[in-house]
């Protein structure tokens, strides 16, 4: 019981404390504390009614009581000390309504987690810690890495927030566009983390694309007039929908058109979509809501065949637009060569790699091979699926590409 | 807090027409002028370019004196300003309208807090000190 209301309620509750102390440890300190308390004190005497309120204000008095400490332990220092603002006890209400400021300290907390002075490594852990409310241990699972690294990362960004003294604000409005792109960056990075899983990973691994989602509604319901938040969420309830087909039973790669579309996540797909079109409506389109619009093209067909080739094609020209990266070009090319034909699309692939500047690129080779095997030019075929292989790096890209090659040199 | 803006230019390669200089020294008048007006400039020099320095160095117990900044790279350090902030968000800030165009257009500011000098004991009055020492 106390599990689920600390993953529920954490987040908000430490943005508070973090406001109310000035300090990312004292409030971590003083969280920790109060869910004890309610670990011992709960089983016994019942679950409170608003267990939120009552972790809060346990949290608060633990807070004060540090900052006490804190104060004390200065005024007896004859060592260094370093000069600072008058450190008094903040006089905050314990009686304060404790649903008031949750939405604004949420916000301050996600800005300043992803504040571009942190490394982006160092925003991801904070955000995950603080927001997410997961262990270190949880984190450092996730990504793969040891737990001294990620305790290492977590203690040099409060560092640098500290030291550098990065503020505990929301961004004023003319900064906000370019701050809210960092904050975006972010969850969309945890999901992809989450997303890429192999199978064979550890459930965490899931548990990532869960936690993006979840910061992605957080971020929407804090800042609902950003279309591109819903943009983000849509994109990733619409990714997630197929992660049930994306890999077989072998642990293989299943490419968008072998998927079994009947392990689907349908809720998803439908919650996505109505997010795009939500998004859309307002009117300022941008790099996760026409993905997202492109996804959800793909979530409506019910096979591969139904699928809307000329209306992805379409959106890609518009992505194109605002991000003229190989990538939407290719895959530009990719749904024209589904909508219009083959050889259209492989020429305008070809055109692509003219300049040359795409000979380096994995996926260019690869999407060329894939069309020249629909084409059955098997010989073209199997020296662009060798070009892809030589230069792609994911494991379960490698591995899917390499199957693709066999079939056609063992045919 | 104060924090120490470092200028960091292209400054041995001269690019710029006198025209963009001129306009780059008057962008940093401005901002000494608002600084100066807010009461939050502390300290502002620019500085002659890398050609002009030396270093002084310890190696093996003797000082050591070269020609030359400590480090040959692109940028080198150019100027600097010290201003008192409330927050980084208000040093970059005014990080982001100094112009770096002085000399070759090419550059950036690096912004860094600067670290309270630690306190330290208090020294005995002269007196005393005649009769501490045994």
């Amino acid at each position: 019981m106390v599990e689920s209301v600390f993953r529920q309620e954490s987040g908000r509750i430490i943005a508070t404390l973090i406001r109310l102390s000035g300090s990312f440890d004292l409030a971590e300190e003083a969280m920790q504390e109060a869910f004890t308390s309610a670990v011992s004190s709960w089983p016994a005497n019942g679950v409170p009614d608003n267990p939120g309120a009552w972790i809060t204000t346990v949290a608060r008095r633990k807070l004060i009581d540090s900052l006490r400490r804190e104060n004390t332990r200065r005024d007896k220092q004859e060592a260094i000390s370093y000069e600072t603002e008058s450190s008094h006890i903040p006089e905050f209400d314990l009686a304060e309504d404790v649903s008031m400021m949750y939405s604004d300290d949420r916000l301050r907390l996600m800005f300043t987690c992803c504040h571009p002075a942190l490394n982006l490594e160092a925003q991801v852990a904070l955000t995950l810690r603080t927001l997410g409310g997961l262990t270190t241990t949880e984190i450092a699972r996730a990504f793969l890495l040891p737990e001294p690294t990620l305790a290492q990362r977590l203690v040099r960004a409060k560092s640098k927030i500290r030291t550098a003294r990065i503020p505990y604000e929301i961004p004023p409005i003319h900064m906000l566009p370019e701050r809210l792109t960092s904050v975006q960056a972010v969850i969309y990075l945890v999901f992809n983390e989450g997303y890429s899983a192999t199978a064979g990973d550890s459930l965490i691994r899931k548990e990532l694309c869960m936690e993006a989602i979840r910061l992605g509604r957080t971020l929407c319901e804090l800042l609902p007039k950003e279309p591109e938040n819903i943009g983000l969420l849509a994109l990733m309830l619409l990714h997630d929908s197929r992660r049930e087909a994306r890999i077989n039973p072998k642990g293989e790669l299943v490419p968008l058109e072998d998927q079994d579309r009947s392990l689907w996540n349908q809720e998803h797909i439908r919650e996505g979509q109505e997010l795009v079109e939500r998004a859309l409506r307002m009117q300022r389109v941008g790099m996760y809501q026409l993905q997202a619009a492109i996804a959800a093209v793909h979530g409506h067909a019910r096979a591969a065949a139904d699928t809307d080739w000329h209306e992805i094609a379409a959106l890609y020209r518009e992505l194109a637009r605002i991000s003229p990266t190989p990538v939407v070009a290719l895959n530009h090319a990719v749904a024209v060569a589904m909508s219009a034909g083959l050889e259209k699309g492989l020429g305008l692939i070809d055109q692509l790699g003219a300049s040359g500047e795409l000979e380096k690129y994995y996926l260019f080779h690869a999407a060329r091979a894939d069309l020249l095997r629909r084409l059955r030019r098997r010989q073209e075929a199997i020296d662009a699926y060798k070009k892809a292989i030589a230069l792609v790096t994911n494991r379960v890209e490698d591995a899917y590409l390499q199957r693709r090659l066999s079939q056609l040199t063992d045919s | 807090m104060r924090y120490m803006l470092l200028i960091y230019s292209e400054t041995n390669t001269i690019t710029q027409s006198d025209e963009l200089r001129q306009k780059a020294m008057e962008a940093h008048w401005s901002l000494i002028d608002e600084t100066k007006k807010l009461g939050i400039l502390k300290g502002v020099d620019p500085l002659e370019p890398t050609s002009t320095a030396t270093t002084v160095r310890m190696q093996e117990g003797k000082v050591v004196t070269v020609d030359g900044p400590f480090a040959e790279t692109k940028e080198q350090l150019a100027g600097y300003y010290i201003l008192d902030c409330k927050d980084l968000d208000e040093a970059i800030a005014w990080a982001s309208r100094i112009p770096i165009a002085c000399w070759s257009g090419r550059g950036c500011v690096e912004v860094r807090p600067i670290r309270p000098l630690p306190v330290r004991a208090e020294q005995p009055a002269s007196g005393q000190y005649a009769t501490s020492v045994r």
